[in-house]
């Protein structure tokens, strides 16, 4: 058993691309979670010193700690009320223009879908500037809702693309055929089209809510230090508190991420995003 | 389009004729189109259709792709809206109703089931909106699948079944309804031959034994033979011919038609017209007896119990099957007399 771990062994045991696939393998894992891992393991050290591998003392310390700061509970609370509003208002705005750009031809139609391109092809910064100049003519500055607009239009192409795929992978005949046996329009929407293109408004709607959780560029730049999110936060923390306290954090950012992509596993997937259910 | 109005005047007899002969007292129409017309955007559709259909009736569409079959399918079920002219079924109009509220069911090729759901709630999805009770649901969704073929599937998936199990599904899904007309776009055109012609004979047997009325568009004249009433055959969309198989076979009112509906011989004469002559009307005749050609054998191929040959007339390649023992002892090269049993000319 221990001889296999002689490396001379295991490259003419398992072969030569095998041996040189488990090595890249072997380092992206490092690279990977090697640093979560880290992380992880310094959440949950009370003291940690250098040059040390493990940590000097065990302990949940530093999650007390950071559960006892109002400001950063509060930008926990304020992470996840910003990224809800995001996600149901773009769900409200987004997925009936996807359903029109799926379903009907109209003129302007495919500028209409590149130009949600743009504003992902721009670098941010320039695009926030220009938006910050207009927020302050609408005293949007400093506002929720201006945060919840600047998180909107980095989602907004996901939430029209993905969805309108989704709804394109409808077939006609699927929505007729409802229609034929006394379903009504609205209801053939609900009941047959919707749910057929599910995966792919659950992938957008993942990648808006997550997107949303960890934006901080834009939210500083518009919410003015008074809109403060987690990621907003999350600078402060690194200079102002021991590393402990960043890795908490960190965790406690992830954990929306790990749970929602648990929940809808069913529906994540590269099938999911090229387009809803298909039949053979 | 002058040349065409012959072609429509013949038209007009053969729909007169049909009217004569199913104006039987026991015979109720079911579905009336009258002077329908409809044109998409770019011009193309249908114009002018006229046609009754009876209750208890197959009647099949037949004409190739694009003779806009479908769009009068469509229209009967309310996914086009009609440009003029009008739809009755039990005379009363349909054309201002939404598909939901005509008393019509549609099967289309492909794409007829919802993935998302099992069989069962395919077919309850219909039923639910009428609130039929759950245990008479259960029942008939049974019996249902049980007549098509398929008992005991209620809990699979669409993507679990075949291609035939599908349409299946979705031909239960409509007869649960229980519509006044049933209607087929090429239901089974993406199945292999075998399966489309078990289903073919399945459909034939559910409508006898429902009695229901059925519209049917096919573009293989081989189904369409074989399962309607009448077929009417369309070209470029309007109607060449309506008629019973046999009417249509025996008596192709065009040569297109004649064409379009089994073997046919083409046989230019001289006065410009063109006779037309079925390969099982040619018969291979002794010297000194009358004939209407002559020519010499190119090939000759046994099919099982006849024979088809080619005999080479003039320019003409004429295709005759005939039995095995008339043509004993005649070889490839051979002079031949032909006589035909019966001919059209066109
Ligand atoms: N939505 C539409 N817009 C414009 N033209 C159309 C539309 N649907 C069909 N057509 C045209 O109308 C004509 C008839 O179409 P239709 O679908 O009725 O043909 P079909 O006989 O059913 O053919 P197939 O056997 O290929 O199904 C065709 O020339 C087609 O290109
Ligand atoms: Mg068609």
């Amino acid at each position: 058993m221990f001889k296999m771990l002689n490396p001379r062994r295991f490259y003419h045991a398992v072969g030569k691309q095998k041996f040189w696939e488990f090595i890249i393998l072997a380092v992206f894992i490092l690279f990977f979670y090697g640093p979560m891992l880290n992380m992880c393991m310094l959440a949950f050290a009370n003291t940690y010193e250098v040059p040390a591998v493990l940590p000097q003392e065990w302990g949940l310390k530093w999650w007390k700690f950071v559960f006892e700061q109002d400001n950063l509970v509060s930008s926990i609370v304020q992470s996840f009320v910003v990224a809800i509003i995001t996600t149901i208002a773009s769900m409200l705005l987004c997925i009936p223009a996807a359903y029109s750009l799926a379903r009907f031809k109209y003129p302007g139609r495919k500028v209409f879908m590149l130009s949600f391109l743009l504003t992902n092809a721009f670098p941010k910064l320039g695009i926030y500037t220009s938006i910050a100049i207009l927020f302050y003519k609408y005293n949007l500055m400093g506002s929720l809702l201006g945060v919840v607009i600047i998180h909107m239009i980095n989602s907004m192409m996901f939430m029209v693309w993905l969805p309108s795929s989704a709804f394109r992978s409808v077939h006609r005949q699927q929505e007729e055929a409802a229609r034929d046996v006394g379903a009504g329009p609205i209801r053939t929407f609900f009941k047959v089209t919707l749910p057929m293109a599910m995966p792919g408004i659950a992938v957008a709607t993942l990648y808006t809510f997550l997107g949303s959780m960890e934006e901080a560029q834009g939210t500083m730049l518009v919410g003015l230090a008074r809109i403060k999110t987690m990621p907003v936060e999350m600078f402060g923390v690194i200079m102002d508190y021991p590393v402990q306290v960043g890795a908490v954090f960190a965790i406690l950012l992830i954990i929306p991420a790990v749970v929602m992509i648990f929940a809808m596993r069913k529906y994540i997937g590269p099938e999911a995003i090229a387009g809803g259910f298909k039949m053979k | 389009m002058i040349e065409c109005k012959g072609v429509n005047d013949m038209e007009e007899k053969i729909l007169t004729n049909e009217t004569v002969k199913s104006a039987a007292p026991d015979r109720v129409i079911k579905l009336q189109i009258k002077d329908m017309t409809k044109k998409y955007d770019n011009g193309d559709g249908v114009e002018h259709i006229d046609l009754d259909i009876y209750e208890g009736e197959i009647v099949t569409m037949l004409g190739p792709s694009g003779c806009g079959k479908s769009t009068i399918l469509r229209t009967i079920g309310g996914f086009l809206d009609v440009t003029s002219g009008d739809i009755q079924i039990d005379g009363k109009s349909i054309v201002n109703l939404p598909p939901e509220k005509r008393p019509t069911a549609m099967v289309f090729q492909s794409y007829n089931l919802w993935p998302h759901m099992t069989v069962y709630e395919n077919l309850a999805f219909g039923l639910k909106l009428r609130k039929t009770p759950k245990d008479e649901m259960d029942r008939e969704i049974k019996r249902h699948l049980e007549m098509v073929g398929i008992s005991g599937m209620e809990t699979k998936y669409p993507s679990q079944l075949s291609g035939g199990q599908q349409q299946r599904v979705a031909i239960a899904r409509s007869l649960l309804l229980k519509p006044s007309v049933l209607l087929l776009d090429e239901p089974f055109s993406a199945l292999d031959a075998k399966i489309r012609q078990q289903m073919r004979e399945e459909v034939k047997k559910i409508q006898s034994e429902l009695g229901i009325t059925i519209v049917f568009v096919t573009h293989d004249q081989e189904e369409a033979m074989a399962l309607s009433h009448r077929i009417v055959v369309m070209n470029k969309g309007k109607f060449e011919q309506v008629g019973t198989p046999s009417e249509i076979y025996d008596n192709p009112a065009s040569r297109y038609v004649a064409s379009f509906i089994g073997e046919m011989n083409f046989i230019p004469q001289a006065d410009g017209s063109t006779m037309a002559v079925r390969p099982e009307e040619v018969f291979l005749v002794k010297d000194g007896e009358a004939c209407d050609m002559s020519g010499t054998i190119r090939t000759i191929m046994l099919l099982g119990h006849y024979v088809e040959t080619n005999v080479q007339c003039g320019e003409n390649v004429i295709k005759c099957y005939v039995q095995r023992e008339d043509i004993e002892g005649v070889n490839v090269g051979d002079k031949v007399n032909l006589k035909f049993a019966k001919h059209h000319v066109f």
